[in-house]
């Protein structure tokens, strides 16, 4: 493959849909908000149930408890026990997953209209009433561990951990996801039934449907599937600053390539420069061939496969980051080099040409991340969760044009500071030692 | 949340291959290159594709990667077009393209606004007959390569140990050489290596143009003509025939062990019939067995066994592809429980296999595959690029369209009987590589 497809961490690079997709808010009897489109074409519907929260309301001593929690889901509830719950669903082929990120708990079903009501009530189930059975705990446990023993010894992922270690002090963003083989241990299913009360509340819920169904129809459904939840739960993370100096720090770590991630502090996504900086990091180091890193690093030098920057705007943190991987005696070339490009582009900023093509591909690329029902369910929730207007697809695009080159190149004098980066750098890198 | 513990590839052929006809058409441009569209009008995107009957399993020995090393280098410019020029102009019109090689095909894609499909065919065809290359391009472009192996197979013991369970698994098939090639011979790649491959193969009758999204099939015929059908076939395309395996007489063992495994697991895998031009049967009969083998956790028959019952593992899966041109694999997966050891892992996994092979199929599981897989035809519309996917890689492993849309009813019409006798010859022991990856300090 000739470019690694990445997943950037980020919702709002695909917050997009289609200027003319008529995108509904409904308000159900019980007072759920929803945005629905409706699609007919295909006969099932895609929903997306996100909570605001996610692994961040894990305490430190309870590090692991949302995502465990959130394994657990499908693990039987009411009278099914965990064979039976994945039965039903089978038999229903109906496909339902739960996933607990950084920021957020989220839902993804995708059921057929045939068997809605059924799909949904056994959806309800999992959501309402999982048993967290203690065989069942006992088992996802072991599994989980041996996903953070695995990671362990994964470079790109001791690099992350290390980064957020030094960024994040006190802040639950420094704790893994999954948590640490010691805080997993000592989790009880207690801990994960607390986790469970508190995660999914109707205070901190964003909601979108998209396919075949009507509004007329969905109300009374996700009335009877969401309806139950408890209106509130516990007081959200406070705001932190990505705190560590820059520098080097290096990870010894016995592999043929070393891989390399870097960050400093960020902008936040209601900054009203956000489309600047946005414009400014594609340029700099999007994905694709045309950003300077990538020319610069891979295409002129051959030092690596793929290297990116980017703009991570979390609830309660923002950084301009980015990660690199090259063989142990290329890889100080290649951080040198990113840092000379970081420093040309706050110095100098972009060209005229680079903002005409960069909006261009962001402008034009932004409808094709419409493409499919499921897909669509997710970026409507995704804006809810940042606050955006229901008719920001038909003003985004504009409001990106509008941007100037003098906007931009003023984003990039305060926003990237070479001085301030943090590498992090996991490998046996030749002629890097850490600086602090 | 799926816990997915385990094993990395995961192959999702369950879903049957599609849909329906009425969507679908097919034809011939003159100069032999097929041409199939995929329509689907709800959003003004196609998804543009080329793909060729050329894969790293058609390399010659001792050159290994290269069908790799000019995907990446089909990048690198035209008589027309400077190196870069191509991604940037499908950046400009805000498109997104990427492009993989496997062992039976070499594919190039592009998802655009509608409206410029007559500009990505144009870009297309030009790379198709008129390729350049410059050393200044294609060294650091080998450099990229090797950190590509780098980064997906020397940094990752799992991707090392697939290496070396391939090469047994296939002695004398290319299919034992990785598609990104061995590290010594990319190094030794050259642009004449490269350029001899492109001329060898790159051509409009080695090569099918899939067209999947807001468009008809008139508009795709009127427009290949103009761009593709004006392209000179090549009058002496190789064929493809490959190396065969000689018999295999004894089951075959490796265990590695590298500091940077923290968790034992083994995949096992068996010589495997592939899906075949018009007799799939055989095929979907291995593809309803790994699916209750080990296809759905613990509710597959090895989950219930060996995760819920017995303990001994924390995963388990089967898996099987059948989309090839030459013989497969059907693989099974094991990560044993913290302590269990791994001679009681493989042994319980031996048992309840034996098992298996006793008591038949629970034809109450079978029809439950069977509703997902019709559910399946449902939701895979919804992936227009994941259909058209479908199609490229069946049409470059032997296969036609009609084999692709006869996919679901011939997996609709597997009986517990077919599974059984699929299994029985399968899971022949001789034909068989099993793997283990181990810690270090385990003994």
């Amino acid at each position: 493959m000739r470019i690694l497809l990445i997943i950037v961490a980020w919702m709002f690079c695909t917050t997009a849909v289609f200027a003319e997709t008529d995108i509904q808010e409904i308000t159900t009897k019980g007072g759920i908000k929803v945005w629905l489109v409706e699609e007919h074409s295909i006969p099932f519907i895609a929903l997306e149930v996100s909570f605001k929260g996610g692994a961040s309301l894990d305490a430190p001593e309870k590090a692991g408890a949302t995502y465990l929690m959130a394994g657990l889901l499908e693990e039987g509830s009411g009278d099914l026990d965990a064979t039976a719950f994945s039965m039903s669903t089978e038999e229903l082929a109906a496909s339902f997953g739960y996933n607990a990120g950084r920021d957020s708990v989220s839902i993804s079903a995708q059921v057929l209209t045939e068997n809605r009501t059924q799909a949904l009530a056994l959806l309800k189930q999992a959501l309402m009433d999982p048993s967290f059975n203690p065989v069942a705990f006992e088992r996802v446990k072991k599994q989980v561990l041996s996903i953070i023993h695995s990671n362990e010894t994964d470079p790109r992922d001791i690099a992350g951990r290390t980064i957020r270690g030094l960024g994040y002090p006190n802040h639950p963003y420094s704790q893994p996801l999954e948590g640490t083989i010691d805080t997993v241990q000592a989790l009880t299913v207690d801990d994960i039934k607390a986790a469970h009360k508190g995660a999914l509340a109707k205070d901190r819920m964003y909601v979108s449907v998209v396919g075949d169904i009507t509004a007329a129809e969905l109300g009374p459904l996700l009335d009877d599937l969401l309806g139950g939840l408890p209106a509130t739960g516990p007081k959200l993370p406070v705001k932190t600053e990505f705190a560590a100096k820059g520098g080097i720090t290096v990870v010894d770590f016995d592999t043929p390539q070393s891989a390399a991630v870097w960050a400093h502090t960020g902008i936040d996504l209601k900054d009203p420069e956000f489309f600047a900086a946005y414009l400014l990091n594609h340029i700099l180091g999007g994905s694709g061939f045309t950003a300077r890193l990538s020319h610069e690093v891979r295409e002129k030098r051959g030092l690596t496969y793929g290297v990116y920057s980017y703009l991570a705007s979390y609830d309660y943190a923002n950084v301009v980051g980015g990660s690199v991987a090259s063989s142990n005696d290329r890889i100080k070339t290649a951080i040198e080099v990113i840092q000379d490009e970081w420093r040309k582009m706050a110095d100098k900023g972009v060209t005229k040409e680079e903002l005409v093509a960069a909006k261009k591909y962001l402008t034009g690329a932004y409808p094709l991340r419409f493409d499919g029902n499921g897909r669509i369910a997710n970026l409507l929730v995704g804006m809810q969760m940042q606050g955006l207007p229901i008719d920001y697809p038909k003003t985004r695009n504009d409001r990106l044009n509008e941007v100037t080159i003098e906007e931009v190149n003023a984003v990039a004098k305060w926003l990237l500071k070479p001085d301030a980066l943090r590498f992090v750098v996991v490998g046996k890198p030749e002629g890097l030692i850490s600086t602090d | 949340m799926k816990i997915v513990t385990g094993f990395i590839v995961l192959f999702w052929t369950f879903m049957p291959s599609v849909l329906f006809a009425e969507t679908v058409t097919s034809f011939d441009l003159k100069n032999g290159m097929q041409v199939v569209v995929i329509e689907d009008h709800r959003v003004p995107v196609v998804t543009h594709m080329v793909w060729y009957r050329v894969g790293s399993a058609d390399e010659h020995t001792g050159k290994s990667g290269i069908a790799h090393f000019l995907e990446h280098l089909m990048f690198k410019g035209t008589n027309t077009m400077a190196p870069g020029e191509f991604s940037k102009i499908v950046a400009a019109n805000g498109g997104q393209e990427n492009a993989f090689t496997s062992f039976d095909y070499t594919g190039y894609y592009q998802k655009v606004s509608a409206d410029r499909l007559p500009l990505m065919m144009k870009l297309e065809a030009d790379r198709m007959q008129n390729l350049i290359l410059s050393e200044e391009e294609v060294l650091p472009e080998r450099d990229v390569i090797l950190e590509e192996r780098n980064m997906r197979v020397e940094n990752n013991p799992s991707s090392l140990l697939r290496e070396q369970r391939n090469a047994m698994q296939f002695f004398n098939h290319r299919y034992g050489v990785p598609t990104i090639g061995w590290r010594h011979e990319i190094q030794q790649l050259t642009q004449q290596d490269a350029l001899d491959f492109y001329k060898k193969y790159y051509a409009p009758n080695n090569a099918i143009l899939i067209v999947a999204g807001d468009t008809t099939p008139d508009e795709v015929r009127k427009l290949a003509q103009e761009y593709y059908g004006v392209l000179t076939p090549s009058s002496n395309l190789p064929e493809r025939v490959r190396t065969k395996e000689p018999p295999h007489l004894a089951p075959l063992r490796i265990s590695m062990k590298d500091a940077r495994v923290n968790q034992p697991q083994m995949v096992r895998t068996y010589l495997a019939d592939n899906r075949k031009a018009g007799d799939q049967k055989e095929a979907a009969a291995l593809e309803m067995l790994a699916q209750l083998l080990g296809g759905s956790g613990i509710t597959s028959y090895l989950g219930q066994e060996l995760q819920l019952k017995q303990k001994v593992a924390l995963s388990v899966s089967a898996f099987y592809d059948g989309v090839s041109l030459d013989k497969d694999t059907f693989g099974l997966f094991i990560m044993p429980a913290p302590t269990v050891s791994q001679q009681q892992a493989e042994d319980a996994l031996d048992a309840a296999l034996n098992a298996f092979l006793e008591t038949g199929v629970d034809e109450a599981h079978l029809t439950r595959l069977k509703t997902q897989a019709k559910a399946g035809q449902i939701y895979a519309r919804d992936s227009l690029s994941g259909l058209a996917r479908r199609y490229g890689a069946a049409m470059t492993s032997g296969l036609t369209i009609e084999d692709v849309q006869a996919w679901p009813d011939v997996l609709q019409a597997v009986t517990p009987i077919d599974v059984m006798a699929a299994a029985k010859k399968v899971l022949n022991a001789n034909n068989s590589v099993t793997a283990w990856l181990l810690p270090q300090a385990e003994g």
